[in-house]
């Protein structure tokens, strides 16, 4: 009788441990990392994204009760949204992942978005640029996590409109992040009293800058903004330097970037250089000491906002998931959005309604030769912006998620 | 002063853009004309033979420390020999088969070097940097010239028409020529025709290495790099005359100028002009504009 | 282009075209069971795209290197009808190949005037100018590319968006368009294709207008690659650059010769090849173009014949 009566509660208390867990679909909380792990992106996000999904899969479990199941994988998308979409849909048909992380390219966030809410599954985007996530494209299913256009261009665009940065001329990548970046931008240096004196469109991805550096030396602008990212940053800062723009007066206002680029670039080219990141790793003790963790398992190399963006995404997502004991959509978004948020990284923050994360931002210049101590060390911060200032208002966004 | 609405200034300063890219334009599409005017195949490979050049001055310079000056004499030499070894053991077999099967051929070579490339070095370019004697510029009034690219228009002009002279007025030139309407006629008068051959694909391949070097400080290596510019270089030879050797000089410097203007007047279609050319000319003059009907 | 003759038009040797034809029905039919079916759709909708092609290079002779502006184009159109006009995917598909079939005619008109590889670089030129024109144009999206295309009520009452509607929609367009080849090869029309291929002048001086059937072939050909291109938009929702770009019409090149020139069923086994090999490979990377470029040298090289041309070869019957 003893022993039946044991056997049964010992059959009770597994079957609700295994309750906790039957609520996961197929037993296994599958993480897809989708980037560019080749290409013009594989610095910024790449197979460090992997590492950084990883690393946070480790700290949940060693903090986590739940006993849950969770496995990573990773695909290249190529930048193609083809690619992209392909894959997403394979995932969620035939492998069975539960989210998708990351996703650079706005072309290809915004079709992978798409595919995200049919399936109701999650997407936590760290990659990609453009606000349409959390705007005309939001989705009960997104999660937008770093950075977007809106805030680079309100960070960057405003501080240095302010400081005598008043004539503009924009160099914009064509393609949907460039025009999204330049609508940004523009908008935030006409509200600080600046004014736009000519664009011109390049086509995406190019070597050759000089053309359209030239049109920029003559408008005689004050400030060239770069609405371009990746390796056409990099061109452009590169041959800006080589036709004596710098030298002339005018100064490059590079509108993403990432301290990958910085590094490549080098600081005697990019000293100087002012943008607007959400994380840096030498911000404080505890990004320090992440940072560090990061580049023993990724050749030395210190993780962009990107990379740190997914560490902080997958955290929070598992800590909703266990909480919500529940991995299906639009019911682990919304523990996501109850839930605020706090880790070493991001510090303090929380996501609204529409989809967006937000946290504090920072406006940095890049560091003279003479003031760096060793690689990486590159940035000094200029200002910070609060979490509530740095993005854009929640019912300016057209997102049919918010309430009004 | 205006022009159609731009300052004189800042068209002077964008002809002069146009002159440089059209200085690559040119290089390439001569490398491109003497294979197929002489050999009559048609080197896709040629895009990834540019972008070789760059990387092995690129390789060169960082693992070995060979400096701009030896590059440019050393690459084209390099990546002429692969060329050569690559005629002697693929082409030769195509040559009694339809041409289009060099251009397959070829076209399937391009996408195993690019691929092979990439897969090393990524997409992101490698830098190398301008050499010291050519560094800062010349400050022209209307535009700040870079001495590289000054010399880079140079250059190739020299290049270009020395090559054209040796094959239009040397006899080497005359004898290639002849190879090419009558190979067994050639032969029979004691001139080893293939290995003539031979050497002047490798000769093709060296030019579009020795632009790739010249192009290394300009754009970035990368393993792209003469992907997308290769089809613009076919449409070059293609309007200039697919066997005319001035023709794909004089029309390569040309439609670097007309891109160039269209880059200022109306910059989304400066891609598309080059085609739309090719199309016109195509139409009107079928052999193209400084070629004979074959 | 010179191909080896297997390709016979008497119809007393149509017994192995049937048996092949019957096996490739079973296989398609069959497959989605065990594979996944969005797989199988994409097979199909590239399988009909390099028939299309074959037609045009194995059995007209003309090697286009143009070929993706049918396929994107279609797709752009086929996909801005279901999107934004809402229309239903049976009248999208026909929309994107006459928008395809009317390019064919533009291009084919301007390509027709030369011949070998002019021919080529003129279908290429004028590919590239396409994929400019849709990099540009604000109803292809650009970079983005026609997302969340709506794939609809077949006839106003069959759901697409259920993958066994679609894939039998599928099924049943790619069956048509290859019987449609097949009928197409195997006709007056194509006989003179055949002998146009083999010796031009010699169809002129027996008074046909050469230049009007190879213009026929191309649209042809073209409108087929536009159908082709306008099923794939709806299969994946999405009609995006890729499908303009001159790489894909590299692929179709690439399939058309591993699979078999100028035999009917070499595009559908080049296709299947390919597909299957980007789909595995994928995490590979880099390696994919790599491996491409070898089967493109090897093919040239050493298996002209491509697969089921060696299979043909080897049982003395035409496939």
């Amino acid at each position: 009788m003893k022993r039946k009566l044991l056997s049964i509660a010992a059959a009770a208390a597994c079957a609700l441990g295994g309750a906790a867990q039957a609520q996961v679909t197929d037993g296994v909380v599958k993480i897809g990392v989708m980037n560019d792990m080749s290409g013009l992106y594989a610095d910024i996000s790449g197979p460090g994204a992997l590492v950084a999904a990883r690393m946070a899969v480790e700290d949940f479990q060693k903090t986590s009760k739940a006993g849950l199941k969770m496995e990573v994988v990773g695909a290249d998308h190529q930048n193609k949204p083809d690619i992209g979409s392909n894959i997403a849909r394979t995932w969620f048909d035939v492998d069975k992942v539960d989210v998708i992380v990351d996703v650079p390219t706005s072309s290809v966030a915004l079709a992978v978005n798409q595919i995200v809410r049919e399936k109701n599954k999650v997407f936590l985007n760290s990659g990609a640029a453009t606000s349409d996530l959390t705007g005309k494209a939001c989705s009960p299913n997104t999660v937008h996590w770093t950075y977007d256009t809106w805030m680079l261009a309100n960070g960057t665009g405003t501080a240095i409109a302010k400081t005598g940065g008043n004539t503009w001329f924009f160099l914009t990548a064509d393609y949907a992040f460039g025009h999204a970046l330049e609508r940004d931008t523009e908008a935030a240096v006409v509200k600080a009293g600046g004014r736009t004196v000519g664009k011109v469109r390049t086509p995406f991805p190019s070597q050759d800058f000089s053309s359209f550096l030239l049109q920029a030396q003559a408008s005689k602008a004050k400030i060239i903004a770069l609405a371009n990212a990746g390796g056409d940053t990099i061109n452009s800062i590169k041959q800006a330097s080589e036709f004596g723009i710098t030298k002339g007066g005018q100064n490059l206002a590079g509108m993403l970037m990432f301290i990958n680029d910085v590094h490549a670039l080098g600081l005697n080219t990019a000293q100087g250089l002012i943008f607007t990141e959400s994380f840096y790793w030498d911000l404080n003790d505890q990004t320090r000491a992440w940072s560090r963790r990061f580049a023993a398992a990724h050749g030395g190399k210190m993780p962009s906002m990107v990379q740190a963006g997914v560490y902080s995404s997958v955290l929070h997502y598992l800590k909703a998931v266990e909480a919500s004991k529940t991995d299906t959509g639009t019911k682990v978004v919304e523990q996501m959005k109850a839930l605020p948020t706090d880790d070493p990284l991001f510090g303090k923050g929380s996501i609204r309604a529409d989809g967006r994360k937000i946290h504090p931002v920072y406006l940095v210049e890049v560091k003279k030769p003479s003031e760096s101590k060793g690689p990486w060390d590159y940035h000094k911060v200029r200002a910070t912006i609060p979490a509530n200032e740095a993005f854009r208002p929640l019912d300016a966004g057209e997102c049919p998620l918010v309430k009004k | 002063m205006e022009i159609f609405g731009i300052p004189s200034q800042a068209l002077f300063g964008q002809l002069l853009i146009g002159l440089i890219n059209g200085s690559f334009y040119a290089l390439l599409s001569l490398g491109l004309a003497v294979i197929f005017g002489l050999l009559n195949i048609i080197n896709f490979t040629h895009g990834a033979q540019y972008m070789l050049g760059a990387f092995v001055a690129y390789l060169g310079l960082t693992k070995f420390g060979i400096n701009y000056w030896l590059a440019l004499l050393l690459t084209p030499l390099l990546v002429g020999a692969t060329g050569v070894l690559i005629e002697r053991t693929m082409l030769k077999q195509l040559y009694k088969l339809d041409h289009l099967y060099g251009l397959l051929l070829t076209f399937g070579l391009a996408l195993i070097i690019q691929g092979l490339f990439r897969n090393e070095f990524g997409s992101s370019g490698m830098p190398y940097p301008v050499p010291e004697v050519f560094q800062g510029g010349f400050n022209l009034g209307f535009m700040f010239l870079p001495k590289y690219r000054a010399w880079v228009i140079v250059a190739s002009l020299v290049v270009c028409l020395a090559t054209w002279y040796v094959i239009e007025r040397t006899k080497l030139g005359a004898y290639l020529r002849a190879a090419t309407e009558n190979p067994a006629l050639v032969q029979a008068f004691g001139i080893n025709v293939p290995r003539m051959i031979t050497l002047t694909y490798g000769f093709g391949v060296a030019l579009a290495a020795l632009a790739g070097v010249m192009a290394a400080p300009i754009y970035q290596v990368n393993p792209t790099m003469g992907a997308d510019l290769i089809i613009v270089v076919f449409a070059v030879v293609v309007i200039g005359g697919m066997g005319s050797i001035m023709g794909a000089i004089v029309t390569g410097f040309g439609l670097g100028l007309i891109e160039g203007l269209t880059k200022v007047f109306y910059p989304e279609a400066s891609a598309t002009v080059i085609f739309v050319i090719m199309a016109i000319v195509l139409l009107l003059k079928p052999a193209g504009l400084f070629g004979t009907q074959k | 282009m010179t191909t080896p003759a297997i390709a016979s038009a008497s119809t007393a040797s149509n017994k192995s075209l049937w048996v092949a034809f019957a096996i490739m029905v079973a296989v398609f039919a069959i497959a989605p069971i065990w594979v996944y079916p969005v797989f199988l759709m994409k097979v199909m909708c590239f399988a009909l795209f390099a028939c299309a092609f074959n037609l045009l290079l194995g059995f007209g002779g003309l090697l286009s290197f143009g070929h993706a502006m049918f396929l994107g184009l279609a797709g752009y159109t086929s996909a801005h009808a279901a999107k934004v006009w809402g229309w239903n995917p049976e009248l999208a598909v026909v929309f994107g190949t006459l928008s395809a079939a009317v390019l064919a005619y533009v291009a084919g008109s301007l390509a027709i005037r030369r011949q070998g590889i002019y021919f080529a670089m003129i279908t290429l030129a004028l590919a590239q100018m396409v994929f400019f024109f849709s990099l540009q144009a604000p109803f292809t999206g650009g970079e983005d590319g026609i997302q969340a295309v709506p794939r609809g009520q077949l006839f106003g009452f069959i759901d697409l968006a259920s993958n066994t509607n679609m894939y039998i929609f599928v099924l049943a367009i790619f069956l048509a368009g290859f019987l449609f080849i097949w009928r197409v090869v195997h006709s007056p029309f194509g006989q003179i294709l055949k002998a146009i291929r083999e010796h031009q002048d010699r169809a002129t001086s027996l008074g046909y207008d050469t230049d009007r059937f190879k213009l026929l072939a191309f649209v042809i050909s073209g409108a087929l690659a536009g159908t082709a291109g306008a099923v794939k938009a709806l299969v994946f929702q999405l009609a995006s650059l890729t499908d303009v770009h001159w790489s894909m019409s590299g692929e179709v090149v690439l399939m058309t010769l591993v699979g078999g020139m100028g035999t009917l069923f070499g595009p559908v086994a080049g296709a299947a090849v390919i597909v299957s090999m980007q789909n595995y490979l994928a995490e590979l990377g880099a390696w994919v173009t790599i491996v491409q470029g070898v089967i493109f040298v090897i093919c040239v090289l050493a298996f002209r014949r491509g697969i089921v041309g060696e299979i043909a070869n080897w049982l003395k019957k035409p496939l």
